[in-house]
């Protein structure tokens, strides 16, 4: 267990670090990007005293590196904001206040966190499903017709653009064959099923885009595994073909679909605008365009964090399945 | 009746016919070797007999009965029954034949479910039952173990044990102990006698070492181009063969005994190790590959190091060579203290597939120490490139040629060309001739003395084969564990061992008398009982 202990103390040591590193590129990066943020902020109708007033509420004469400490003192210690008329607190882990909203980010990150999950873990249980099981099928048939269609719909899969999937899926569904309404979040804790059938469709969109990479790596990586001797061993030894392929060809593809699958669901938290966005969903990933279309600095930052974070915990998930997968590596 | 009956087979990849008209018989209980070199068709005998080849485009002609089953005709169900519990097969390599996600145990029980309608946990004793027949010590714990957590030596047991599960009446091993050390070979072979005397299973043993043949088997078939040159009992093939391949065969194995002529080695030093020593990794994990090694090579002479895997003796070459940098000591050439590479030591690898890059010609590969040390002239490079083609017995217009055109024994004479190359007056082997067929093996040993003899040079010969070794030496050191234990003269290292290891390693060598053989595997076995 003291591997294990030790293993976790370095990734999260490795993870601070790495979240602080991002979000020091995303101050310099505002800090270069051309344009004034007050203005912005303030509207195109403000006068240049109120467009002076929120440079100083929003402390954007200080210099980069005070802005940045001010930033860090807040996550520590909580901070004072004024808001031109009364002073709010924010209390210690605080990413500042909406340039635009007055809101806290950790509170726009509460909100739309839930949404960002709901979509992403829902679909990933459907993405593995349909994926794995089409790669398992497809080599489980290799060189028949089957394997040719799953190949065919495999590469479809991957070559539509997940709008086009979601506007089909939702024109069809909800429009046509009025199957469904048409979607619209619904939190899981107000009313489980709502939350169910209404993301359904988003689910399905995302899954059956990620799906056909599953496919393609599943059954790759099985086929791979086929061909090594150890299955010589096994087929030499009188095992049926559903028990090599089932039980060894597919543990071979485990380790490679763990990694596949951390990448997705950490980069899917705040990748998955589309889908949001088609289905009217307020995620992590519509914040984020929004905010960076108004120059919302402290919302970016917190978005941002919120999904290096999760695709850092995603890796290190990935890692710790992997070792259980298989047994010779080693945690480090 | 016989458990074996093979007549006028025939496998046939696309064009190629790897086995030509074969036929032979193996009594139940009987131990038949089928011994040739690589591409003589023997291992494809081997999966014909559970007729391995069904399914993957390959034609088999004629008929192939096993313990009382036509192969040729049988079912895929007929097919599975007989694989594993009729028949089973042990094979070459133990670590990539195992599979690397289960535990040891688990695999075996798998195996002995497919055959014998038991319980999960009935199967599970099972497959600790059969580990602590093959000898695996504490075989309840160690079952749960996989398969990189056991040795090369233990693998192979438990593949073996995987074979015993299931009760077969013909066990086939397929090279069982070409990847091992030769104490373990040896072991191994023991192993295999002990239970064919307790179960009374047939073996198929399929080899390239004759001398492992002659340690194992009662008849022996030799193999060439997929046909039977010479068929009868092991005394009789190996003692006094008919045929003149096999006579080839046998006078290319290279005998731990025989006595060789000394090379003209001069008393002028050209090599110096002093010292030396390797740590690799760090912490808990460190580790001392060569430890306090010190040796000279002189003009002229050929210094063989032996060990067994993991002795240290690549480690201790390449630091020869300037490949890699000592912890501690230091390497001399001509009296000077060296860091890194120089042209005066050069190398020749062990794999002469993968020492040479697969997408340049090999005169290009040659002239590269040739550019390396400036030399401009394309004209001279080309003509000097040619020179050592032809100088190590190939042609001067191979210089366009692709690695993959050349058989083993060309390529690692490319190998040997490049290293000429640079002019060295040391050249260190590194398992010069392990990846090769016998016959080559003493052509390409044959090139190495008359390279030495015309230019004087000192060779450094590391290699695990005892017997290589004693027909190249001149001084022999024996590794173990990073450490030189014993060294001098090779015939006195040979006939007078002083060191418990070196006798340990020598007794182990198999013997191509099947009488001897018999005598040391007795004494092996009051060694182990004692």
């Amino acid at each position: 267990m003291n591997g294990f202990a030790g293993f976790a103390l370095r990734r999260v040591i490795g993870a601070v670090i790495t979240l602080l590193a991002i979000s020091v590129i995303v101050y310099v990066v505002f800090y270069v990007t051309p344009g004034n943020v007050a203005q912005i902020t303030c509207g195109p109708r403000c006068s240049p005293e109120q467009v002076h007033q929120v440079t100083q509420q929003l402390r954007l004469d200080d210099p980069l590196y005070v802005r940045y400490w001010h930033f860090l003192e807040g996550i520590v210690a909580g901070q004072d904001y004024s808001t031109g008329t009364s002073v709010a607190h924010c209390a210690a882990p605080c990413l500042g206040l909406s340039y635009q909203s007055d809101q806290q980010v950790t509170q726009i990150i509460l909100t739309k966190l839930p949404v960002s999950l709901s979509l992403v873990l829902g679909a990933m249980v459907l993405w593995l499903l349909l994926g794995v099981g089409t790669g398992i099928l497809s080599v489980w048939r290799r060189g028949r017709f089957t394997e040719r269609a799953l190949t065919g719909l495999t590469l479809a899969g991957i070559s539509t653009p997940v709008f086009v999937i979601g506007l089909v899926l939702m024109i069809v569904v909800c429009g046509q064959l009025e199957l469904l309404p048409f979607p619209e979040y619904v939190p899981f804790a107000d009313d489980p099923e709502q939350w169910a059938w209404n993301l359904l469709l988003p689910w399905l969109t995302l899954a059956v885009a990620e799906a056909a990479y599953f496919a393609r790596l599943t059954r790759a990586s099985m086929l791979e595994t086929l061909a090594e001797d150890h299955i010589r061993t096994f087929r030499a030894y009188g095992v049926g073909e559903r028990a090599v392929v089932g039980r060894h060809a597919l543990r071979g593809a485990l380790a490679p679909i763990i990694a596949l699958n951390a990448n997705d669901v950490g980069s899917a938290v705040g990748g998955a605008v589309l889908i949001e966005t088609l289905f009217g969903l307020p995620g992590i990933g519509q914040e984020l365009v929004h905010a960076v279309t108004v120059v919302d600095l402290p919302v970016v930052v917190g978005m941002v964090l919120v999904i290096g974070f999760f695709v850092v915990l995603a890796n290190a998930v990935a890692d710790v399945l992997y070792a259980l997968a298989d047994r010779r590596v080693v945690l480090t | 009746m016989s458990l074996v009956r093979v007549t006028d087979l025939t496998v046939e990849f696309g064009a190629l016919r790897a086995v030509d008209g074969l036929s032979f018989t193996l009594a139940a209980g009987a131990a038949l070797a089928l011994v040739g070199e690589s591409g003589s068709g023997k291992s494809t005998v081997a999966s014909a007999l559970l007729g391995l080849h069904h399914g993957t485009g390959a034609r088999v002609g004629g008929s192939v009965e096993v313990a009382g089953v036509d192969v040729q005709t049988a079912s895929d169900e007929e097919l599975r029954r007989l694989r594993g519990a009729k028949a089973a097969m042990v094979f070459q390599d133990p670590l990539s034949s195992l599979d690397p996600y289960y535990a040891i145990g688990d695999q075996i029980a798998e195996v002995h479910r497919v055959h014998a309608r038991v319980s999960r946990r009935a199967a599970r004793a099972r497959a600790v039952e059969v580990l602590d027949r093959v000898g695996i010590p504490d075989a309840a714990r160690r079952a749960r173990s996989r398969p990189h957590e056991f040795s090369g030596g233990m693998r192979q047991r438990a593949l073996i044990a995987m074979a015993l599960a299931c009760e077969p009446e013909l066990l086939i091993a397929d090279e069982p102990t070409t990847a091992l050390d030769v104490t373990v070979q040896a072991q191994i072979l023991d192993l295999l006698h002990t239970l064919r005397e307790e179960s009374g299973m047939g073996l198929l043993l399929v080899t390239h070492d004759v001398g492992v043949a002659a340690e194992s088997v009662d008849d022996v078939l030799v193999m060439r181009h997929g046909r039977v040159v010479e068929q009868g009992p092991v005394a009789a093939v190996l003692g006094t063969p008919a045929r003149p391949y096999t006579r080839e065969l046998l006078s290319a194995v290279p005998r731990v005994d025989a006595v060789r002529a000394p090379s003209q080695a001069s008393d002028e030093v050209v090599l110096e190790a002093v010292g030396l020593r390797r740590d690799f990794g760090r912490g808990r994990r460190a580790f001392t590959a060569v430890d306090d090694v010190s040796l000279t090579v002189r003009r002229g002479e050929t210094l063989g190091v032996v060990g067994e895997s993991g002795s240290g003796k690549t480690t201790l070459g390449r630091m020869l060579v300037g490949l890699l940098e000592p912890t501690a000591g230091e390497v001399r050439h001509d009296g000077h203290a060296r860091a890194g590479v120089h042209p005066v030591v050069q190398m020749v690898f062990q794999d002469p597939v993968s020492s040479l890059n697969p997408r340049r010609s090999v005169g290009e590969s040659i002239a590269d120490p040739l550019r390396a040390r400036g030399e401009r002239d394309e004209g001279r490079v080309r003509g000097r490139v040619k020179e050592l083609l032809e100088r190590v017995g190939l042609e001067g217009a191979h210089y366009e040629r692709y690695p993959h055109e050349f058989s083993g024994g060309q390529r690692q004479r490319v190998g040997i060309a490049r290293a000429l190359a640079a002019d060295p007056r040391v050249i260190v082997c590194d398992e010069p001739v392990s990846a090769l067929d016998v016959t080559t093996q003493a052509q390409v040993v044959a090139l190495l003395g008359e390279l030495q003899r015309e230019l004087g040079l000192a060779l450094v010969f590391v290699a695990h084969d005892l017997a290589v070794v004693r027909q190249v030496s001149d001084r022999v050191a024996v590794m173990r564990q990073g450490r030189i234990v014993e060294t001098g003269p090779a015939d006195e290292v040979y006939d007078h061992p002083q060191d418990p290891y070196t006798r340990q390693l020598l007794a182990a060598v198999p013997a191509l008398d099947p009488e001897v053989a018999a005598r040391r595997r007795a004494a092996r076995r009051e060694l182990a009982s004692a």
